[in-house]
């Protein structure tokens, strides 16, 4: 008799393992198909000189960060502090992808917190985001030299993600070979 | 009545009610589910014709096109792998724009063409439905096995 | 320096729900009164300090302090100052914050109204509450910290969601907050109870009114986000089993059932086990509610961006929290002795089978509100569950709850005859089908489910007549003014609230048998013709709101030939965050509303219009209007207060001694 009070527990328990289960199936946690793979090729027009092109292939033989940013991204705003530091401690030079933005509004942004990137292309109609899998504003993609993505970081970094997550992996990549 | 038997009756009352109603939920169930599919597997004909189904993914840039009746739309959602035509009858949801994640909802014509019977789109700018994402993915998924 | 002043508050405030968590437990284990009563000085401690901290938040929205991410992100200069205030729990951290502020009322209301409860009972409950608190503003603390810094500060903020700028929603979010949290104090009761073991009819009876409070502000706050969704989200639909509006509707259910269970086991003493097992079910439903709409495993337009180890901590919390009361439960439940007994025929009965099927229909909601989650999880498929489902399965369990809950007014308690109660009630059913029928031939729409849905508004109508007569006959002879009196606040709010179930029905069932819609293409001077009134567009203009730019459309209606009304729709584009939205236009009536709205430009002059006619859609607001009644009725009544006074002396008595 005593074993019917059981039944709630045990339908909550099952159901917990469900949610539990669920949570690991966000889509913010399951690892972008990219990592792994050769990053998608780009040639887009740089923010400061809209007559030169940028792309993919000029950064080989590097480890570098592409930074997906937008100057009306709250986020991007709370993370950039840190995008500064990063390219001022010298450890890796960082590549902007300006995200459905525009180009004066992007240029005003620069100036007025800092810029942190060696070079920031402008993907106005954000095709080149859609090719990397995009979500939204900011996302960041660790490239090896060969061109591969190695990691991705969606939403903004901070801290804990420069020191704990990007600088041990940039550091092996790059005494690696 | 005895005890015995009331309880007999009281236990055999609920657990009929329970049986009728795990049979009227599964009934439902099977009546009523909407799979989804991404335009890559409805390319495939993975999808299944006459069944209301969905589709993710993005509206293809440029293909928003209204009819001279004014009432039906055509354009094309897009995993970036292959691009599915749609059409359908009404106003479009405000946040509903080219180049952004939506989600369709209809029946598949043998023409290839899927009539859309409800459309959805995100109320938020910096987010696209998770089906949507979904669909990209898996689309990023193949042309990598395809492509390396 | 005001946003950390806050961010300390908030600290202070969880210290404070620390000690409330604990130092009371103790007394009450150690039998020390001084320990049990610092839960209550704690949790007033603990109110003042998150109200403070909910101030500063409002604070620095209201000043536009950009430094803030929260304002930076949820609210913008040329926001009206309305929606500034508003905007604080228009996001996941604030909103998280204003529940967490709730909790804290609803702790001190208890602190305050059950001063005549036994210390060492009241000191259980606080302690219960404050565990709950500490877990909801660590929560709040550690993942979700509302006045995080943005450095240095952005010059313009990216504006509250403009969804959410409308008055609906000004007041949706706390009604609703007061309804879920509010069944949390029936949740400390039942812990309370089974940790004393202390578990009659008295527990019944202190439970009972702030159940009830509870789930008045709940419906209030579910018709406030159901009018809200029909008017803002444009389609005009009222309802769409999206997996947040079940969420809420699942504690409601559960709630309801716990209303009536608290009533059962307060009068006979019967169903203890089971009342206790609502009670920790329909806050675990809230708790539930509050997991899938923060955690992203359940996709919805309403949900809050997604954060997996948000979603974590919640899931860890609503595992101890129920974890631990269905353990608690199933150790020692099973040592309440059975309490009342009963005849298979009988009051007792026939609300323990409502009871049963409320429950049943809160299982079908859950299953179909998580099932793409299971079939995600087994690999089978993305799927997704939609309003027909839910249809399918709710109408054939709720009719025989409605024909129940009419038909238990009539019956006895403990023992009736079966002879009598078809008497009773055997004409008034076959009159309401030949109703039904009736009604549905004369509006021309005759479905089944019409049918179904005029017959039992028939018969709810029908048998409140009856039971309104019957009460009034009881002692003949007497002034009017005597009966009236006689009568007790909580039969009023029995017969409010089942009356309104019955008009909420009629609007249910009229609008979704009648409703009818066109869209049409209009340009200036084009008329249209919908159900009776005739749509002339004058064309549309730009024009300037606070935060946003919009086109308003002008549109004259005629009845007939008469001029009627005129109405203005807004395709608006709010610029800060480049969101556009469509303002309905809607004219009111008892029997129909008029609702039109403006779709696409087509070209310069001409524009796609949505004209809809919803009849009776007012009947369902007046049905929740009449429900929430119904509810402040039953929790009015004379004997709670009389209870309250009797038993202080009483307990002063027991003190003193």
């Amino acid at each position: 008799m005593k074993a019917k009070f059981l039944v709630p527990l045990a339908i909550f328990l099952a159901l917990a393992g469900f949610l539990g289960y669920g949570l690991t199936l966000n889509p913010s946690v399951v690892p972008s198909p990219l990592i792994g793979k050769p990053a998608p090729e780009f040639r887009l027009a740089k923010l400061d000189a809209p007559d030169e092109r940028f792309g993919v292939e000029d950064m080989r033989g590097e480890v570098w960060l592409l930074n997906v940013w937008a100057s009306w991204c709250v986020s991007c705003r709370a993370e950039h502090p840190y995008l500064v530091e990063l390219a001022r401690s010298g450890g890796v030079p960082v590549i902007g992808l300006n995200y459905k933005d525009e180009s004066d509004a992007a240029l005003k942004w620069l100036r007025d917190h800092g810029n942190p990137y060696v070079a920031t292309v402008t993907d106005n109609d954000g095709r080149v985001g859609i090719e990397y899998g995009v979500y939204g504003t900011p996302e960041t993609f660790l490239i090896d030299r060969d061109g591969v993505i190695r990691y991705k970081h969606v939403g903004p970094i901070n801290r804990d993600t420069v020191r704990k997550v990007l600088m041990p992996m940039i550091a092996e990549l790059s005494s690696a070979g | 009545m005895k005890p015995r038997s009331k309880r007999l009756l009281l236990l055999g009352s609920a657990g009929a009610l329970l049986i009728g109603a795990v049979a009227l939920v599964l009934t439902a169930f099977q009546q009523n589910l909407v799979f989804f599919h991404t335009p890559s597997e409805v390319a495939e004909g993975k999808a299944p014709q006459e069944r209301a189904f969905r589709i993710g993914g993005l509206v293809e840039e440029g293909s928003i096109m209204r009819e001279d009746d004014g009432y039906t739309v055509r354009f094309a959602i897009t995993d970036t792998a292959h691009v599915i035509p749609v059409t359908y009858r009404g106003s479009l949801p405000a946040m509903f724009q080219e180049g952004k994640g939506a989600v369709v909802q209809g029946i598949l014509g043998e023409d290839g063409l899927f009539r859309a019977t409800e459309l959805l789109a995100k109320h938020d700018e910096n987010y696209m439905p998770v089906e949507a994402q979904f669909a990209l993915d898996q689309a990023h998924k193949a042309q990598q096995t395809v492509q390396y | 320096m005001i946003a950390e002043l806050g961010h300390f508050a908030l600290i202070l405030a969880l210290v404070l729900s620390i000690v409330q968590a604990i130092v009371p437990m103790v007394g009450a284990a150690k039998n020390r009164i001084a320990l049990m009563s610092v839960g209550r000085s704690a949790a007033h401690g603990q109110l003042l300090f998150i109200v403070i901290s909910y101030v500063l938040l409002t604070y620095a929205f209201i000043t536009s302090d950009f430094s803030v991410k929260l304002a930076a992100s949820h609210s913008h200069t040329q926001t009206p100052l309305i929606y500034k205030i508003t905007g604080v729990w228009g996001n996941h951290e604030g909103s998280l914050l204003l529940w967490a502020m709730t909790l804290s009322v609803w702790t001190v209301a208890v602190s305050i109204f059950s001063r005549s409860l036994p210390e060492a009972f009241m000191a259980r409950v606080m302690g219960v509450l404050g565990w709950i608190s500490a877990g909801f503003i660590s929560f709040t603390l550690f993942t979700s910290n509302p006045f995080e810094r943005l450095l240095p500060a952005v010059a313009e903020g990216r504006d509250l969601n403009p969804l959410l700028q409308d008055p609906g929603m000004i007041i949706h979010p706390p009604l609703l907050y007061m309804g879920y949290v509010g069944f949390s104090v029936a949740f400390a009761f039942a812990i309370a109870a089974l940790l004393t073991g202390r578990f009659d009819a008295a527990w019944a009876r202190w439970s009972r009114p702030w159940t009830t409070v509870a789930w008045i502000f709940l419906t209030a706050g579910i018709a406030v986000g159901s009018g809200w969704a029909y008017y803002e989200l444009g389609w005009g639909g009222w309802w769409f089993w999206d997996p947040v509006e079940n969420a809420s509707f699942m504690p409601w259910l559960l709630g309801t059932a716990l209303m009536h269970s608290l009533a059962v086991t307060e009068k006979r003493g019967a169903f203890r086990s089971w009342t206790l097992l609502l009670a920790i079910s329909t806050f675990s439903m809230s708790l539930l509610g509050t997991f899938l709409v923060r955690s992203g495993v359940i996709t919805s337009v309403h949900a809050f961006a997604v954060d997996p180890a948000r979603g974590l901590y919640i899931l860890a919390l609503l595992v101890l929290v129920i974890g631990i009361s269905l353990v608690l439960f199933a150790w020692r439940a099973p040592k309440l002795a059975g309490g009342g007994s009963f005849d298979l025929v009988s009051r007792d009965s026939s609300l323990l089978a409502n009871n049963v099927l409320l429950a049943v229909v809160t299982g079908a909601v859950l299953l179909g509100t998580l099932y793409p989650l299971f079939m995600d999880a087994l690999n089978l498929g993305k799927i997704s569950v939609g309003p027909p489902y839910f249809e399918a399965v709710f109408v054939p369990l709720m009719a025989p709850v409605v024909i129940l809950m009419m038909v238990g007014p009539f019956v006895r308690w403990k023992r009736d005859g079966v002879a009598r109660i078809v008497r009773k009630v055997g004409p008034g059913l076959l009159l309401s089908v030949v109703i039904g029928v009736g009604w549905a031939f004369a509006i021309g729409h005759v479905t089944w489910r019409t049918v179904l849905g005029l017959s039992l508004a028939a018969w709810v109508l029908l048998a409140s007549a009856k039971l309104l007569q019957e009460r009034f006959a009881d002692r003949p002879g007497t002034a009017l003014a005597v009966r009236l009196r006689g009568i007790p606040g909580g039969w009023w709010g029995m017969w409010i609230a089942h009356l309104g179930i019955g008009i909420f029905i009629i609007g249910v069932t009229m609008i979704g048998s009648l409703e009818s819609h066109i869209d049409v293409r209009m340009s200036e001077g084009q008329r249209a013709e919908l159900g009776g009134y005739t749509f002339v567009f004058r064309g549309a203009k730009f024009v300037e709101g606070p935060n946003y730019e919009a086109a308003r459309g002008l549109i004259e209606v005629f009845r007939g030939d008469r001029p009627w009304t005129t109405m203005t729709p807004e395709k608006r584009f709010y610029v800060a965050s480049a969101m556009p939205m469509t303002q309905v236009s809607l004219d009111i009536g008892p029997f129909r509303d008029l609702y039109v709205s403006l779709g696409d430009q087509l070209d310069a002059e001409t524009w796609l219009v949505n004209l809809h006619i919803k009849p009776f859609i007012s009947w369902i607001w007046a049905g929740c209007v009449l429900m929430g009644l119904g509810g402040i009725f039953a929790a009015s009544d004379r004997r709670y207060r009389r209870l309250a006074e009797r038993a202080a002396p009483a307990d002063a008595a027991r003190q003193a001694g």
